[in-house]
């Protein structure tokens, strides 16, 4: 699908039509809208209505120190219709401190690890999950570490494992 | 050969040993049986792993060195074979299967990413599994060729010869003996705490004196 048919027109028009000026771009075929923290429910729940009844991603930019960038942490929820085969970006922008946005797994179940690993390495809260634990990094782990200002050899956590040694095993 | 064939089928004191008797020592004899019969036990996390397999396959054949049995039960080996990065989270899990193997043991580190994390130089990678666990053999490689794990294995077998005993204990140390002593002693006493066990302490100060 080089462009965006004429139907995504459509959806976009009657989601600007109920929630007023949504900042939206298209870039190669793509179609992106920019929803306020505080709409992003809404707004994918009406697009659910709509017909994007798949959600294909969550996931998160961190644009600590990007140029041009307002809010820290960008959220990317990745939609797609499985009858018309359109697809569509949310992006919703949060900021420090306490970066927090409302869950979508009343909307879509399969957000559920999606958002326990976008908590676990970025640190977003998720308001509304039912079980926001870490997903990929060990339990004990205290930091998040996709966000740009956590070091890329880490904080030593790895290196607090007992060692064995001959003596002992 | 390894075994130790005297030059005269002639042993001191004028005894005459028939064709079929060979002598040797007992830790030559025990280290002989070991290094030819290692079972591998393969810890394969990466693309290592692939280049493991091809080694037990038939083209490179390790069962030509006796290590072909590859047992999936760390309670069955005794040659961890670690074939790949190990993340923080697998660590933890590596250190429990190399504990449950059985004495006397040895371990390979397999490639670039066992011995020194590799490429990945990350917070989540174990930087070189020799931080954690002991390592026999390194082998070099992204990953190595098999003939460079046979290498590796070869190399294993000529240590194992050469330092191996019948009671392992080429292993010892004299920490190890005071831990292990003390276990048995504290099983009874119910205390395993080193710090608060006296028969620890009284060994600890004992080897103080005589030092």
């Amino acid at each position: 699908m080089p462009h965006a048919l004429p139907a995504l027109n459509d959806v976009l028009a009657s989601v600007t039509a109920r929630f007023g000026g949504l900042e939206s771009s298209e870039f190669r075929g793509e179609t992106r809208v920019v929803v306020p923290e505080p709409q992003s429910l809404e707004v994918l729940a009406l697009l659910k209505e709509l017909g994007f009844d798949m959600l294909v991603d969550v996931t998160c930019v961190d644009y600590l120190e990007y140029r041009g960038a307002k809010q820290r942490y960008g959220l990317v929820y990745l939609l797609a219709s499985t009858t018309t085969n359109q697809r569509i970006t949310v992006r919703v922008f949060v900021d420090d401190p306490d970066p927090t946005v409302r869950s979508v797994v009343p909307l879509w179940r399969a957000a559920n690890w999606l958002e326990r690993e976008v908590w676990d390495l970025f640190g977003i809260h998720f308001a509304g999950h039912p079980d926001l634990r870490r997903l990929v990094m060990p339990e004990a782990f205290a930091a998040h570490p996709l966000r740009k200002d956590y070091p890329l050899q880490g904080r030593g956590e790895r290196h607090n494992f007992p060692v064995i040694t001959r003596d002992h095993s | 050969m390894a075994l130790n064939l005297p030059a005269k089928r002639v042993l001191s004191g004028n005894v005459e040993l028939p064709e079929n008797v060979v002598v040797s020592r007992l830790d030559e004899l025990a280290s002989w049986c070991r290094k030819n019969s290692l079972w591998p036990m393969p810890f394969a996390t990466a693309c290592c792993g692939i280049e493991l397999m091809a080694t037990g396959a038939a083209k490179h054949d390790l069962a030509r060195f006796g290590a072909e049995v590859f047992r999936f039960s760390p309670r069955q080996c005794d040659l961890m074979i670690v074939a790949g990065r190990v993340v923080m989270k697998m660590l933890p899990v590596l250190q429990r299967i190399w504990q449950q193997m059985h004495e006397p043991k040895w371990c390979i580190s397999m490639g670039a990413c066992a011995s020194t994390g590799g490429v990945f130089d990350t917070y989540s990678v174990v930087q070189g599994i020799d931080r954690f666990i002991p390592v026999d053999m390194y082998v070099p490689g992204c990953p190595p060729r098999p003939e460079q794990l046979i290498q590796a294995i070869i190399d294993l077998q000529d240590k194992i010869q050469a330092e191996g005993t019948v009671t392992g204990r080429e292993f010892d140390t004299s920490q190890r003996q005071l831990r292990k002593r003390a276990l048995v002693e504290a099983n009874a006493l119910h205390v395993l705490d080193a710090a608060r066990n006296p028969v620890v302490q009284r060994e600890l100060s004992a080897s103080v004196h005589r030092s």
